[in-house]
């Protein structure tokens, strides 16, 4: 059984096709047409719901996250055991939720299509921890906005008052009619998390290891499921029936964040935006890629495993992980077995991932020096694109800034992400600060892929731009050169 | 940050003292936006025996079909019909003008997607899935994509036309220098977030009722009835409001109606079609391309003398409305200045593309943005800072006032505003300091460009420039009005209150806006061409001045008192020291027998245009406006932000400052849209590739610039438009050119503002730096 509040109301689902996406179920069969369908394809966000889920801390501080997603891409096993909430619910014409009347108020809508997407986004940047009390406040203020409404296009207002509806709303503490049904929603979801046979003949959701290894067994054709955010696509665009689907999002160890003190340690069902904070923590200067990943509701769906067992050559953790010397632990429900990334992404979208194989987690080591580490990612548009090109790169110096270690990692350069060990060889020895040294590894980058030409990028740009991405980090990371400002976003 | 609409409000205000316009009501949806229930089509409640179309679509560009087998299509799970051209009983012709586009393909492949075929199923999902299984043969001719190969072949989808004011030949040869140049101007996709649909129900007999999301319901009406072979007195099309037009639902929402229509009326069920996103962004046309250059002849004062400019509408495989597009690019090769003795050719070449169509601005912007590329140009070459050349170039009120179809510009407002808005942006001091930035950043470099925007207002065909209304006034005071205009989001139907409201002195809260329906207000024009509250506002505020005519006379003829001094205010009526409530007085002129309801009608005066001259007054006024953008960009990559956005626009006396504003700022981001990220791709062999949301990219939160500041330049209209307002539908889109200019005076820091870059649009972060490389390689 699928269990889960809509809204109010407790449902239970036994029997229902497994690619159901969660929009459909609300528009067609529960005839709630305030959420719309834009695209289906998780790109403009006005199909956004909010969920909300308890949160894994003790029992005595049990507090609901609140967190948007694309219902476009969704399918119903990512809302088993929580709140669904839909934009009918949060307010209407005669009692609108603080964040609708400051819609009204900022005139955010004109076609209003988009309008019940970005309700709630802000919905749930209302109902989000703000830390606006730094000196940066105003521009923190708006950075929170813009990142939480990255997820959803409007092609009428040209956002303006749409982001200040979204600061005079979200700034305060929320106190709603859902904080105050709080302690409420909090026994309802502990009630339906009670129930330990989950899922459907169709929508298998294991909640052990054994249960995934046998469901594996037991459904030889189905197909692994986490975020959704890429496979929902194969429904909706690409009209395939997806008949049994085995969801990896219910097994706790999947879920787990471990920072250790040589590693840390990235379930494969982690949620991007959960691995957000402990990864910048170690390597603050991976926020911006981190940000630019998609939007805010893809990464509140979408998981590292998904990425990188996806081996899409354009995606953005890969090429982080590669110059992170990260390592796969792949499971096969009796033994984990530990892959170097780098020999993990063997051709065009294939792993060494087998039949009856999970990636359990992702091990990222963590650096004994202070290393230096970039990673750039350039896409037409800064918010929720894919890449032209990625470019990471982490670099361990010996006390006399000579090259002690150096990793790369690229993608959009080539079948698959992809490093450059000629780079990473060649430079060993040289002294950092040498015009030299930049001048050898622009020539070695020229020449290091024969990237292709497509809708996002001619092959001779993405060339270019390698080479050019080179001098950046060269730039950004010489004492000598370091102030010349280099990026023409600066992420907070 | 400065407060800019309150300052604007404050204007309008004391404009419309004790009036229901001139303020920022909201938009008359908002409520029911936020809260999820404006309902849309997709939306309504289904008829009990409703069905779902898709349609089969060529992956050829071009040929002959030879042979078409659906019978997988037919045994396909759902399937209740299949129909292709040969199923169509009237006419399988749907274009709006000129003829050249079949409902479905009749016999020829034109570009590739068109819809070969549809299907009708039990579900949306079984449809779709058909739609994938015909086996359709195609003898494959050989396609063109590109302007250049299409005046090779001397393809052409209307004939060219050609504008003239004295001897640009003659003048050019004297000049003191000339200059040259081309670009590419890429198109646009409409990226409405509500894509196509229709919903057609089957009525008495051969009746059929139409839901859609439209501009234009009359077309709609007319092309289902000719499909169905019926007379349009038996369909009505009825549009309450659409999730975004911008253009793209002006034509190319028919044939989804017929379609529906067709499907529904062999069936006798109700029919829904819905395009899947990236199947609308195949089959529906968007802005044209142009390939356009010019020729100067200027003093050495950089003063034009002579113009000649060359546009190339890439129309696309047929007409739908290219005529009308590359006249309004030729219109407006001028953008504010005088352009001497000039030439102005436009060709409207024929393609295999899909058949681009109308988009906000309708071609103006892609001729505007050659004026604004020729003023680069000079600036470059006579070392004057880009403000200069434009203001010594701007039309006067002396003998340069005469634009290059004859027209007298009168009543010019872009001295004024382009000095107004260069001393509110700080732009003089904000040059020194880009200076400064640009010698002292290695890698990034700061632009900063200042551009004016006039627009002609009125539809260049003369008889679009007309509107109907219906108004009824019930018995409790509460107001119904009706006309001929669409609301897709840009408030028309919020205007159209508050005129409503105003002329009846009640509020807006009294007054219900009601969806388009083509048996309320017959033979409408589309809502475009920004004319929808001039046109439509002005027939509303005629019916209202018929029934308020009969409610005076019958007020006044109680107390023995002219009608002529009857008052309609604050819910009340007034004549001499009588006072009545409105309502009153609408309850005793019901037992009166007085009409309460009239229609209203209004035409444009004043316009004409002689396409055999090239010469008229085709526009009944002009709209103005200027923005300053400041960028940054990076000369490693290309990438670019856009820092600062000033704007100063002419809506005259604005009705709603709030709802103005909105359209400013979103005009704005979605011109910016079109110039930097919006990059149409297709594949040589005709496919388009930028076909979803995940390849093609609109502006988004984050592209709105940090500091956004629009002011309203609220000054009464002179000519005599409803209240002295100004249409402000596409105008603003047209300020985001100093976006595109701002990125090449970035790009031409790097040769110390000796040379102009060759930056074709859009100006994409690859564009950007292969213009940098080609500036820095030509040092």
């Amino acid at each position: 059984m699928i269990e889960f509040l809509l809204n109010d109301e407790l449902v239970r689902i036994e029997h229902e096709r497994a690619d159901l996406t969660v929009l459909n179920y609300l528009r067609d069969s529960r005839a709630m047409c305030g959420t719309k369908e834009g695209c289906a394809s998780g790109d403009c966000g006005a199909c956004t719901v909010v969920v909300a889920e308890l949160n894994t801390e003790q029992a005595s501080s049990r507090r609901l996250n609140y967190y948007s997603l694309n219902s476009c891409v969704t399918f119903l096993s990512a809302i088993h055991g929580k709140q669904l909430i839909t934009v009918e619910h949060i307010g209407n014409t005669s009692n609108m939720h603080p964040v609708q009347q400051a819609m009204v108020d900022n005139h955010g809508s004109q076609c209003g299509f988009c309008t019940p997407g970005f309700i709630m986004s802000m919905f749930a940047l209302y109902h989000s921890d703000k830390t606006t009390n730094t000196e940066k406040e105003a521009t923190l203020a708006r950075h929170h906005v813009t990142t939480a409404l990255s997820g959803n296009l409007c092609r009428c207002t040209g956002y303006q008052p749409i982001i200040n509806a979204a600061l005079e709303a979200c700034s305060n503490t929320p106190n709603d009619a859902f904080t105050a049904n709080e302690a409420f929603t909090i026994t309802r979801l502990i009630d339906i998390n009670k129930n330990t046979d989950i899922g459907t003949e169709q929508l298998i959701l294991p909640t052990t290891r054994a249960l995934l290894k046998q469901a594996l067994n037991k459904y030889p054709r189905a197909r692994l499921v986490a975020g959704s955010t890429d496979l929902a696509l194969e429904h909706t665009q690409q009209l395939n029936a997806l008949d049994t689907l085995i969801s990896v999002s219910h097994i706790p160890a999947l879920s787990r964040i471990e920072q250790r003190p040589d590693k840390l340690v990235f379930g494969a069902a982690s949620p991007l935006n959960k691995i957000h904070d402990v990864l910048t923590q170690y390597f603050p200067m991976l926020d911006e890629i981190v940000e630019r990943f998609a939007s805010l509701p893809i990464r509140n769906q979408a998981t590292l495993g998904g990425n990188i067992a996806n081996a899409s050559p354009i995606g953005d953790m890969p090429p982080v992980m590669l110059a992170l010397n990260a390592n796969v632990l792949v499971d096969s429900g009796d033994s984990v077995r530990k892959i170097p990334i780098n020999e993990f992404f063997v051709d065009y979208r294939k792993t060494k991932l087998q039949k009856n194989e999970w990636i359990d987690a992702i091990e990222v080591p963590l650096p004994e020096s202070k290393n230096q580490i970039r990673a750039y990612k350039i896409s037409k548009r800064f918010e929720d694109d894919i890449s032209a090109v990625c470019a990471a790169f982490n670099l361990a110096l010996d006390e006399k800034n000579c090259i002690k270690a150096l990793s790369t990692g690229f993608g959009g350069l080539a079948a698959t992400p992809i490093q450059s060990s000629l780079l990473q060889d060649s430079l060993i020895g040289k002294h950092w600060a040498s015009k030299e040294t930049l001048t050898l590894g622009k020539s070695i980058l020229q020449d290091a892929f024969a990237p292709i030409d497509d809708v996002r990028a001619s092959a001779a740009y993405r060339k270019t731009v390698v080479v050019n991405l080179w001098h950046r980090f060269w730039l950004e990371t010489n004492t000598s050169t370091q102030q010349i400002a280099t990026r023409v976003i600066e992420h907070a | 940050m400065r407060k800019l609409v309150e300052q604007s409000a404050v204007i309008s205000e004391n404009l419309h003292a004790n009036k229901q316009v001139g303020k920022s009501k909201r938009h008359e949806s908002a409520t029911r936006q936020v809260c999820g229930n404006a309902r849309y089509v997709d939306d309504m409640p289904e008829p009990s025996n409703t069905k779902y179309a898709a349609i089969g679509i060529s992956q050829s560009t071009s040929g002959k079909i030879s042979n078409v087998n659906l019978e997988k299509v037919r045994a396909s799970e759902g399937v209740i019909d299949v129909i292709t051209a040969k199923d169509v009983p009237g006419h399988v012709d749907i274009a709006p003008v000129f003829d050249g586009d079949p409902v479905l393909a009749d016999g020829e492949i034109k570009f590739n997607g068109q819809a070969i075929f549809a299907v009708l199923a039990d579900s949306i999902m079984n449809a779709r899935r058909a739609a994938l299984l015909g086996n359709i043969d195609i003898i494959e001719t050989p396609h063109i994509l590109d302007v250049d190969a299409a005046h090779e072949a001397t393809r052409f989808v209307r004939p060219s036309h050609e504008m003239q004011m004295g001897d640009a030949d003659k003048t050019m040869a004297l000049a003191e220098l000339t200059l040259e140049g081309s670009l590419s101007v890429g198109g646009q996709e409409h990226v409405y977030l509500e894509g196509q649909v229709s919903l057609a129900v089957p009525e008495e007999e051969d009746r059929m009722h139409v839901y859609t999301s439209s501009q234009h319901p009359s077309e709609v009406q007319k092309l289902v009835a000719e499909v169905l072979d019926i007379k349009l007195h038996k369909v009505v099309v009825d549009m309450r409001r659409m999730g975004g037009g911008f253009g793209g639902k002006e034509t190319q929402a028919a044939q989804w109606a017929c379609i529906a229509a067709l499907l529904a009326s062999r069936n006798n069920c109700a029919v829904k079609i819905r395009l899947p996103r990236q199947q609308d962004m195949m089959v529906t046309g968007k802005r044209h391309p142009f390939e356009n250059s010019f020729k100067v002849g200027i003093n050495n004062n950089g003063i034009i003398q002579a113009t000649q400019v060359i546009v190339n509408g890439n129309c696309g495989h047929s007409p739908d409305l290219s005529d009308a597009i590359v006249d309004r690019a030729m219109f407006h090769a001028d953008n504010g200045y005088y352009l001497g003795d000039s030439h102005i050719a436009g060709h409207r070449l024929q393609t295999n593309m899909v058949s681009h169509t109308a988009y906000r601005g309708f071609g103006g912007p892609q001729g505007m943005i050659m004026a604004e590329a020729i003023m680069d140009a000079i600036a470059r070459k006579t070392g004057q800072d880009p403000l200069t050349t434009r203001l010594n170039n701007l039309y006067d009120d002396a003998k340069r006032n005469t634009t290059q179809y004859g027209m007298t510009v009168e009543n010019n407002l872009l001295p004024d505003i382009l000095s107004k808005l260069a001393e509110s942006s700080d732009y003089w001091q904000r040059r020194d300091s880009i200076k400064t930035f640009n010698q002292t950043h290695a890698i990034l470099k700061k632009g900063l460009a200042i551009t004016p925007v006039k627009f002609g207002i009125s539809f260049t065909a003369k008889h679009l420039n007309q509107a109907g209304a219906l108004v009824h006034v019930y018995t409790d005071g509460s107001i119904q009005a009706n006309h001929g205009g669409t609301e897709m989001g840009q408030g028309l139907h919020t205007k159209i209150a508050q005129i409503t409201a105003n002329e009846f002195g009640v509020s807006v809260d009294d007054v219900d806006v009601t969806s388009t329906r083509t048996d309320k207000v017959p033979n409408t024009s589309p809502t475009a061409a920004s004319s929808g509250t001039d046109l439509n506002g002005k027939a509303v505020q005629n019916a209202c001045f018929k029934i308020k005519s009969e409610l005076a006379q019958f007020f006044a003829s109680q107390h023995q008192a002219k009608a002529e001094n009857v008052r309609f205010a604050n819910n009340k009526v007034y004549v001499d020291e009588h006072c009545i409530d409105f309502v009153a007085l609408v309850q005793q002129a019901y037992v009166g027998r007085v009409s309460l309801s009239a229609n209203g009608f209004y035409k444009t005066p004043k316009i004409h245009y002689d396409r055999s001259t090239g010469k008229g007054r085709p526009f009944f006024y002009f709209a103005y406006g200027a923005s300053v953008s400041e960028v940054t960009i990076d000369t490693l990559t290309g990438e670019y932000v856009v820092d600062r956005v000033d704007i100063l626009h002419d809506v005259g006396a604005s009705l709603n400052p709030a709802i103005d504003k909105g359209q400013i700022e979103g005009g704005f981001i979605q011109g910016m849209g079109w110039l930097t990220t919006e990059d149409l791709r297709w594949h040589e062999d005709g496919r388009l590739m930028s076909n979803n949301l995940a390849t093609y990219k609109i502006p988004a939160i984050g592209d709105t610039p940090k500091i956004f500041n629009v002011d309203l330049y609220d000054r009464p209209n002179t000519e005599d438009s409803i209240y002295h307002s100004k249409a402000v539908g596409e105008p603003p889109f047209m300020l985001a050119i100093s976006v595109w200019c701002a990125l090449k005076d970035a790009i031409s820091s790097l040769s110390n503002y000796t040379v102009d870059p060759q930056l074709d649009t859009p100006a994409t972060a690859e564009r950007v730096l292969n213009a940098v490389n080609d500036m820095q390689g030509g040092i």
